[in-house]
């Protein structure tokens, strides 16, 4: 079910809504989800969203050979968000940057509390998200690919975790932004979800928002969330139907 | 690491192709299903994504205007440069390119550059001053034996489809027309074959399960002439003369074959 929140800066609908796009201020762009769409992954997931083309592949629950990291009553969780070098408009040294670092980071966190970890003790679950090309939210796209490939992989998971942004453009708070909108706009907030509890397990903000204005852009991207999350769920069911 | 599987297939696989059979089924002159797509990635000026059987590469390329070398004043700049992804297989590993990564890049660099894949002395802009730099990157995303033809094969139709702004110079600067792109200008379609020995017999286009039990491999660049502009030898084992007389007489028709895939 999806709710419709008023904005206060708008009318209702779309021929109102001023988006580069003509978007309404809380509608997706266009998108598509695949799972399992690699031969050698033990799972894998291919997402598009706007201009975003997003791969993520699992392996695991393998051994660890990295003894340090090692946890001995349950799996850790490893990902690694990577982009293209010709991702992007300005060809990208290859390799990490801090950027795609941090990203690794949060995207490790924000898919970790779904996961049954502790059925796995002293192994690894090694989550790759590759930037094909990337058109604004990428660490969105790539969390929810993530996701779907995790359940491609067979991990047992309480939920499958799902990633979408809000933010405020033109001095609107609108959902899922674009690269437009992401650069010259006031305020980017990518969360994650777990949507059967509704749990946050991903917060970002940057730019500058009032409490009214946050208020607004966290529904709108819970009920982002909430409706991409049908078509992970329908991306699973697709591969391998109807349970 | 020991690969304990390779070990235990030795021997069938071997026995198979001594009998003139492959594990697959296949001829050993039979490539696996290819296919190869252009324009895949919007950001990119030039791009292909292409499958032999179940490997799969993603490539772009990507122009800069930059230096020329010192020695090359005229002439452009082609950089080849491969990421075997950690998502491609379980024992590939993030980090900084490995030598089986920079091998790859440098033997598809060469079957390019030998084969006048691109014209580059049409890539300058300024002689001494300002070229062309082409990045061409090979991002694979799934292993399953062969990479040398398929980054071959996909950087070929990735550099057909690439489009340049053109470079205009206007009061001593160079101003670039979006709205008038030519495509890159191309001069050969040189493509490469790589065959697998094992036993005593060759095989193309090997699938992971032959490469991992295969002694050597030898792959051959092949202009559209039929004239050969890249060779590589890998693996422990040996080759007779004979042996790589065969394989180029072989490779000669296979790459005419993969030319007909070509956009």
């Amino acid at each position: 079910m999806i709710i419709i929140i008023t904005n206060t800066n708008l009318g209702t609908g779309t021929e109102t809504s001023g988006r580069a796009d003509n978007r309404a201020f809380d509608e997706l762009r266009k998108m598509k989800i695949e799972a399992g769409v690699l031969e050698r992954a033990d799972g894998s997931a291919y997402l598009e969203i706007g201009g975003n083309k997003v791969l993520a592949a699992v392996y695991g629950p393998r051994e660890l050979f990295v003894r340090r990291l090692m946890q001995p009553n349950k799996a850790v969780l490893r990902c690694k968000y990577n982009m293209a070098p010709f991702s992007v408009d300005d060809r990208k040294r290859p390799g990490p940057d801090r950027r795609s670092v941090e990203i690794s980071k949060i995207a490790s966190e924000a898919l970790t509390p779904a996961v049954f970890l502790e059925k796995f003790p002293r192994s690894t679950i090694d989550v790759f998200i590759e930037v094909i090309e990337a058109e604004g939210g990428t660490r969105c796209a790539g969390i929810t690919a993530a996701s779907v490939a995790l359940a491609d992989a067979g991990i047992p998971m309480r939920d499958m975790v799902v990633a979408c942004a809000a933010g405020k453009s033109d001095g609107k708070v609108i959902l899922d932004l674009s690269e437009v909108e992401d650069k010259e706009g006031q305020a980017d907030v990518p969360i994650a979800i777990m949507p059967r509890t509704g749990e946050i397990t991903l917060l970002q903000m940057d730019g500058n928002l009032t409490e009214e204005e946050f208020e607004q852009a966290l529904d709108l991207a819970i009920n982002g969330c909430k409706i991409i999350s049908e078509k992970q769920k329908a991306a699973i069911k697709n591969r391998y139907g109807d349970e | 690491m020991v690969h304990i599987v390779p070990e235990i297939i030795k021997e069938s696989v071997t026995n198979l192709v001594k009998n003139g059979e492959r594990t697959d089924g296949r001829a050993f002159d039979e490539y696996r299903e290819i296919s190869l797509e252009t324009g895949v990635i919007e950001k990119a000026e030039g791009s292909a994504r292409v499958k032999i059987g179940n490997t799969q590469i993603i490539i772009g390329a990507k122009p800069q205007i930059g230096s020329p070398f010192g020695d090359t004043p005229n002439v452009g700049v082609l950089m080849t440069n491969t990421e075997l992804l950690p998502m491609a297989a379980p024992n590939f590993e993030s980090g900084p390119p490995d030598e089986n990564s920079v091998e790859l890049s440098r033997v598809t660099d060469r079957c390019i550059r030998e084969g006048e894949v691109v014209d580059l002395e049409k890539l300058c802009i300024v002689e001494g001053e300002k070229v062309w730099m082409i990045f061409l990157d090979l991002h694979v995303v799934d292993y399953d034996g062969n990479l040398m033809d398929a980054a071959v094969l996909g950087s070929v139709a990735a550099l057909m489809n690439t489009k340049l702004p053109e470079a205009k110079i206007i009061d001593d600067e160079i101003v670039l027309d979006y709205d008038n792109l030519i495509p890159l200008p191309i001069n050969d379609t040189a493509l490469m074959s790589t065959f697998a020995k094992i036993g005593d017999e060759l095989i193309i286009d090997p699938s992971l399960e032959e490469e991992e039990v295969m002694g050597a491999r030898l792959s051959v660049g092949i202009t559209q002439d039929g004239n050969i502009c890249a060779m590589q030898k890998g693996g422990e084992k040996t080759f007779t003369q004979e042996e790589i007389l065969k394989a180029v007489s072989i490779a000669k028709i296979k790459t005419a074959e993969l030319r007909k895939l070509l956009p």
